[in-house]
């Protein structure tokens, strides 16, 4: 009963807030403190919803997912192992952690004219941007999980006759795996963040472009519009993650 | 090697840098003998410990082993992220047969009385619990020699007390040979057949003191005070004499405390 409680609460409270705050919104758009164009008042940008739509907003969902998506699971796929062999290998490991501190702390949005340049328009200069700003943070995350794992654990291991390859599988893998998956929704709302400006300069359709074109054409009620679907999703892509951090196999790392 | 023998260890040296832990120490441990090794901090327990378990080489010397040898260490041994069940049954993976295995790994549970506990995993267990899911772990399949590395030493008193008597209890029913290393030396006295007590690096046997009574022991038992108060005697922490001329128990029980504070 207890935690059924507590998760209505976990959804009323966050509901009630987003329903004060558009009230305040409202009240505030009557005052007319600001010009309509700079406050665009809640009930237009309603009204906005059923033009954007007419405009593409579901296609510019599914390409800017779409992106996203690509982006991230390349950088997984990348980061991931390379984290692995770094955090099992010292000297590469003191080799090159500068140098992918010196990438991560990269903005992105700084290669944005190399993509265009590289990739042209389209999917592949998102992709590019999207995987620069998740590969680095995932290869970080695994190469300190690995490099942390107590060496209690390989001992145990080899006590009970794992070798070779089951060592990755059976102990390495697990032990990171929370790190990981922290690491991965860290980075999943930055690749968001970072294909909404991607598309904005170097798009032709996504989310990203769409806010960029309703600025162009002086339609800030249905910028809001986008701003509202981009944020809303931004939500419900870490709610997703999460689920990964409730698999009872990784819950050790998240309450010990 | 005699046969009666489940570990030799022989003129072993080890030396960490200018740091000498073993110049020429020997010792032997019989099949089904449950050695405890106490001696100062520092002194070499668990290097001797690694040796044994072969983790760790020495220098010169040797180590003679018969049959599978599995440890036990003081925290962290088991997998948190496979349920009690899953870690115990890392004790049978050559236990080829499906039902067999299931069969086993029950028998374990019940014994260590976790049969409820199979689906939980290590965080969700008390620090006894714990330690009793390591116990069924390392003592499933046949294991011949068990080597364990202080514990207990993590658990609160009175647990480290239900620990000894699960041990022994848990002995009787699966014998092996045992090298317990501890810095308790009731602990020793209480479980062990033979306590050896090592000497400052490098570490020498200083000590020998066999104890005849079955297990599980009273840790009050006449016998089990009369070791700890020789123990702590020879290590020239209590009064040697004052055991003739005073109650035993009463005696020993005050010269530990002295000890603590």
């Amino acid at each position: 009963m207890r935690s059924s409680n507590k998760t209505s609460v976990a959804i009323m409270l966050p509901v009630t807030l987003a329903i004060l705050g558009i009230l305040a919104w409202h009240a505030l758009a009557a005052f007319h403190l600001f010009p309509e164009s700079a406050l665009p008042p809640p009930m237009q940008v309603a009204r906005g919803v059923g033009e954007e739509i007419g405009l593409g907003l579901l296609d510019n969902v599914v390409v800017s997912l779409y992106r996203v998506s690509v982006g991230f699971l390349l950088a997984v796929g990348l980061g991931v192992p390379v984290g692995l062999w770094l955090g099992m290998n010292e000297r590469a490991r003191l080799a090159t952690l500068p140098l992918i501190n010196f990438f991560r702390s990269l903005s992105p949005l700084a290669w944005i004219p190399f993509a265009i340049l590289w990739f042209g328009l389209g999917d592949r200069p998102a992709v590019f941007l999207i995987f620069m700003a998740a590969v680095f943070p995932i290869i970080l995350a695994t190469t300190a999980a690995v490099a942390e794992i107590p060496a209690v654990r390989f001992r145990v291991a080899r006590d009970y006759g794992y070798s070779g390859i089951q060592l990755l599988t059976q102990v390495t893998l697990p032990a990171i795996a929370p790190q990981v998956i922290t690491a991965m929704r860290v980075t999943a709302g930055l690749s968001w963040v970072v294909v909404v400006a991607a598309e904005m300069l170097s798009g032709k359709d996504g989310l990203g472009f769409a806010v960029w074109d309703s600025r162009n054409n002086l339609r800030n009620d249905l910028l809001v519009v986008n701003m509202i679907v981009i944020g809303l999703i931004g939500v419900a892509v870490d709610r997703l993650l999460v689920q990964l951090a409730r698999i009872p196999s990784v819950r050790w790392g998240y309450e010990q | 090697m005699s046969s009666r023998l489940a570990l030799d260890i022989q003129g072993v040296w080890r030396s960490f840098g200018a740091v000498d832990v073993f110049q020429d120490l020997s010792l032997e441990v019989g099949a089904g003998e449950f050695v405890a090794i106490v001696g100062p901090s520092g002194c070499g327990k668990t290097t001797l410990l690694n040796l044994i378990s072969g983790y760790d080489k020495p220098d010169a010397g040797q180590v003679l082993r018969t049959g599978r040898m599995r440890m036990i260490y003081q925290q962290g041994g088991l997998f948190p992220w496979r349920t009690a069940g899953q870690n115990v049954a890392m004790g049978l993976r050559d236990v080829k047969d499906a039902a067999e295995r299931q069969r086993r790994l029950d028998e374990m549970l019940r014994m260590v009385g976790l049969e409820g506990f199979a689906d939980h995993y290590p965080h969700q267990l008390s620090g006894g619990m714990r330690q009793r899911v390591e116990l069924a772990r390392a003592l499933a399949g046949d294991t011949d020699i068990l080597l364990m590395d202080e514990p207990f030493s993590a658990l609160d008193y009175l647990t480290r007390l239900r620990m000894r008597r699960e041990l022994a209890l848990m002995l009787d029913q699966k014998p092996c040979t045992v090298v317990l290393v501890t810095h308790d030396i009731e602990e020793a006295a209480q479980l062990a057949d033979r306590v050896v007590v090592l000497s400052e690096r490098p570490a020498r046997i200083r000590y020998e003191r066999c104890l005849g009574i079955p297990r599980p022991r009273d840790l009050t038992s006449q016998e089990v005070v009369e070791a700890v108060h020789a123990i702590l005697a020879e290590m020239g922490i209590e009064n040697a004499a004052r055991a003739d001329d005073r109650p035993l128990e009463l005696a020993s029980r005050r010269g530990v405390k002295e000890n603590d504070r």
